[in-house]
């Protein structure tokens, strides 16, 4: 049993000790099931109050994904028992979770992109073997549906042609026409905008206020502070603890997360040096001569000893400036000197293979796309970029023992996990994966680290162990550049933070001095002078 | 004028007759494809029903029985692609590619052995051969002018394969849009998840599937050696396993526009027969060899030219495993 701690006592009785049955949406008793030596779940607990949002958060790997899938019949658990309002359940697939009224959403959606909304809800729920008399009655179910819990989505569009939110709406549509009480929601923000996940939180409150239950899993802490009733913290296999969401605390939470205090071991000490390492003049990008620009008149310098954070609403410039600076693109004007030498102009640029020779580094903001190739091994990825170098290759032969000592180190240093070099590097969870490409960057000792979202996609524990990297970079009077659409990480690790807009620097703040409202002011387009006095007239970004 | 009229109406009626195995073929590609199975074995599961068929035919001296025999082998081929793509997680084109190989082999092998006639099967005749059926009132209508030479020319005389051709490309467009079978087959080919989290066995789905294609391209076959031929010969498809593919293709993975692309085939096929031999003004007689290209030469173009904007079912080719 989870040790059941702060909950109002029915609600965390043990299922068994004869509560009232339905009062649990779904009751999950000492469930297991493990993969080879993996045990995914070692006996995990679960009571959904019915009726109720229960949040889930775990790390990657904590068995989060493992318990839904037993839950919604796609695994069959080793041990253990389930029972839905009260009944006690065995699913040998997901057709008997649906019979059972549990309906999951999954993180990647389970939709045919070809079909309309009609078609994906009806698909396994025909009702007879011609199409045609059936259409109407399921028409007016779902348009009787989306009415009741306000899931407005087009009826006659492909869901292929729909934006993500909506297609998550086809989603929870389909789920509840097929009879869901119970809906799972697994990672559902992951793929929405901060207005989507709103609109998505207040069609949750409107399937609670109508009694249904939803189990929602996330790794966000704000979210779950926001939307749910209870919480339960999965760790390594096991739910080690349950809380009442209106007593518990984010900070309590990323604790009980990671199984102790989420400290923070580096600190930024020491001013920055004046000796400057990167300097950008009047930095311009255009696709074509008189085009708009992507960037335009962008100057400023980074020390060493210096973190310099670029933030920014997603699309004003940030991958450019990060693909000018890294030798991806020449800029249309001005000129970057790295290290007293001008590496680009418009004329002529070092590409990524020169600048990092010069001690450049780079982490790419999309690491799937720029960063590394998903179906190569961690021990390939480990020295993409320096695979030409003298350390690795000699004519063209690569040296084998020497790559393999380097990644051994690497996945030692960066507490990579699972230890396996010859795994593909798309099998890695995200924050593993990240911490292969900066394990990477760091093996050769940049004296410059431009780093692009360093911690999309990556999960509570390594986020700090990264931070932490960067800063001793820093401390070691080395400097960082990064890119972030996470103001809290910026402000956590940053010297001085920039904001760009529309391709444009519009302001600069010091770290002591920066917090949301005057960075969210800039980043929507105002001048640094007139977040100083208050709302201004803005220009709108 | 007349003259020309007939010659156009000559070049329809061999347009239909030789599109015949290319439809039926097609047809077969598209439910396999549909359901996310690539197919290209249809070349060598043709050959093979037209070789059990003849075989059969010239035997028991019936072309139904024939048919029947076709179709075995055929569906016998087709499910063990399946089992290939499907429970062994194969390489589809590397099992398609097996079957056409083999079959090319073992098809005149097998004819040798059992009739000595140099890979070849017996000559068919009367009942052990599908006939052209004429149509009634052939006589009295084909005397009106226009639309008679038409119907005595066009519609009527073919054999009843090529109006079963005609027939399977509503049925297929019906099973396809209109029935349950029909919408799960199509959601198998895009996305098998999302039918197997409707508790569907896309497993079950994908060999109905190659059952159907077993017996469409059963049907094809038989078309080639006991009702557009009159015996079994080595090589005697001819690339039309192909050509099927590729007006599926061209026709988007949709009966109705597949049939067209078929007709099209089948059209400059036709065409080219009639040019052989025939002096041209300006050109002068086209070698032979070189008319017989003109429906390869014209699939590449067409392929070239337009294999932009087509959209094959997603995940067809791939095979499905639960996690």
């Amino acid at each position: 049993m989870p040790p059941a701690l702060d909950v109002d006592g029915a609600s965390m009785d043990s299922p068994d000790a004869g509560t009232s049955a339905s009062a649990f949406a779904i009751e999950a008793i000492g469930l297991e099931k493990s993969f080879g030596p993996v045990r995914a779940n070692a006996g995990v607990n679960l009571a959904l109050r019915a009726g109720s949002v229960h949040a889930i958060i775990g790390e990657n790997g904590a068995g989060k994904s493992t318990l839904m899938n037993m839950l919604y019949g796609l695994y069959r658990p080793d041990a253990g028992e389930i029972r839905v309002f009260g009944e006690t359940r065995h699913f040998g697939s997901p057709h008997d979770a649906h019979e059972a009224g549990i309906g999951m959403v999954h993180q990647h959606f389970m939709l045919v992109e070809d079909f309309t909304l009609l078609e994906n809800a009806m698909l396994g729920f025909e009702g007879g073997a011609l199409l045609a008399p059936q259409k109407i009655a399921a028409t007016a179910r779902l348009k009787e549906l989306a009415a009741q819990y306000g899931l407005d989505v087009p009826m006659d569009t492909k869901v292929g042609d729909l934006p993500v939110g909506l297609q998550q709406r086809v989603e929870i549509l389909k789920t509840l026409f097929r009879g869901a009480e119970i809906l799972i929601l697994d990672e559902p923000t992951g793929v929405l905008m901060p207005q989507e996940s709103e609109q998505l939180f207040q069609i949750i409150d409107a399937l609670r206020e109508q009694g249904k239950t939803i189990l929602f899993i996330s790794h966000k802490l704000p979210e779950i502070m926001r939307i749910a009733d209870n919480v339960t913290v999965m760790r390594q296999g096991r739910a080690v603890a349950e809380r009442v969401v209106a007593d518990t605390s984010e900070a309590e939470l990323a604790e009980l997360i990671v199984g102790g205090k989420v400290a923070r071991e580096a600190a930024r000490s020491g001013a920055a040096s004046p000796t400057e390492i990167l300097r950008l003049e009047s930095v311009s990008l255009a696709k074509k001569k008189d085009a708009k620009e992507t960037l335009s008149d962008i100057s400023f310098s980074l020390h060493q000893g210096e973190i310099l954070g670029i933030a920014g609403v997603a699309g004003n410039g940030q991958s450019e400036l990060l693909e000018v600076i890294t030798g991806m693109r020449r800029p249309t004007t001005g000129r970057i000197i790295f290290e007293g030498e001008v590496v680009a102009d418009a004329n002529r640029y070092a590409d990524a293979r020169e600048l990092r020779a010069l001690g450049l580094g780079h982490v790419a903001e999309d690491r799937l796309r720029n960063g590394a190739v998903a179906v190569m091994s961690a021990e390939d990825n480990a020295i993409l970029g320096y695979h030409g170098s003298a350390r690795y290759a000699r004519k063209g032969i690569l040296d084998r023992a020497a790559i393999k000592s380097d990644c051994a180190a690497l996945i030692r240093d960066n507490d990579v996990r699972p230890p396996l070099p010859g795994l593909a590097f798309g099998k890695f969870s995200g924050g593993n994966q990240q911490k292969i490409v900066i394990g990477r960057e760091l093996l050769h000792s940049p004296r410059l680290l431009i780093v692009g979202q360093p911690t999309r996609g990556v999960d509570i524990g390594a986020v700090t162990r990264i931070h932490d990297q960067l800063i001793t970079m820093r401390n070691e009077g080395r400097a960082v550049l990064v890119v972030s659409s996470d103001l809290d990480e910026l402000m956590a690790i940053a010297d001085r933070i920039l904001v760009i807009c529309e391709g444009r620097i519009v302001g600069e703040v010091a770290a002591e001095e920066a917090n949301e409202r005057n960075l969210g002011l800039m980043m929507a387009g105002r001048r640094l002078e007139d977040v100083a006095d208050g709302p201004g007239a803005g220009n709108g970004c | 004028m007349s003259e020309f009229y007939l010659d156009i109406l000559i070049l329809l009626d061999s347009t239909l007759r030789l599109a015949t195995p290319l439809v039926l073929a097609a047809l077969a590609g598209l439910y396999a494809e549909r359901s996310g199975i690539v197919d290209i074995g249809l070349e060598g599961k043709m050959l093979g029903s037209a070789f059990a068929a003849a075989a059969a035919a010239a035997v028991t001296g019936s072309a139904w029985l024939g048919l029947l025999t076709g179709i075995g082998a055929s569906v016998v081929l087709a499910l063990l692609h399946g089992w290939v793509s499907i429970h062994q997680r194969g390489n589809q084109i590397v099992s398609g590619t097996a079957i056409n190989i083999t079959v090319a082999g073992l098809a005149p092998t097998l004819a040798n052995h059992w009739f000595h006639l140099n890979g070849q099967t017996p000559l068919l005749d009367g009942p052990a051969r599908f006939q052209v059926i004429t149509w009634p009132w052939v006589e009295t209508i084909g005397a009106v002018p226009v639309i008679g030479p038409l119907y005595a020319e066009v519609i009527s005389g073919h054999s009843a394969i090529t109006y079963l051709a005609l027939f399977t490309v509503p049925l297929a467009a019906w099973v396809l849009y209109r029935t349950r079978f029909g919408l799960r087959l199509r959601a198998a080919g895009e996305n098998p998840e999302a039918v197997d989290t409707a508790g569907i066995s896309v497993y079950a789905l994908r060999y109905k599937a190659m059952i159907i294609n077993g017996v469409l391209c059963g049907i094809a076959g038989a078309s080639l050696s006991t009702a557009l031929g009159a015996a079994f010969v080595r090589d005697m498809s001819a690339g039309k396993g192909f050509l099927a593919l590729a007006a599926m293709i061209f026709g988007n993975w949709k009966p109705v526009p597949t049939l067209m692309a078929c007709l099209l085939f089948g059209f400059v096929d036709a065409l080219q027969g009639r040019l052989q031999g025939v002096d041209l003004p300006l050109i002068g007689e086209i070698p032979f060899q070189f008319t017989i290209m003109l429906p390869y030469i014209f699939t590449v173009v067409i392929l070239a030219g337009f294999v932009g904007r087509i959209q094959a079912p997603r995940a067809s080719g791939i095979p499905y495993e639960k996690e």
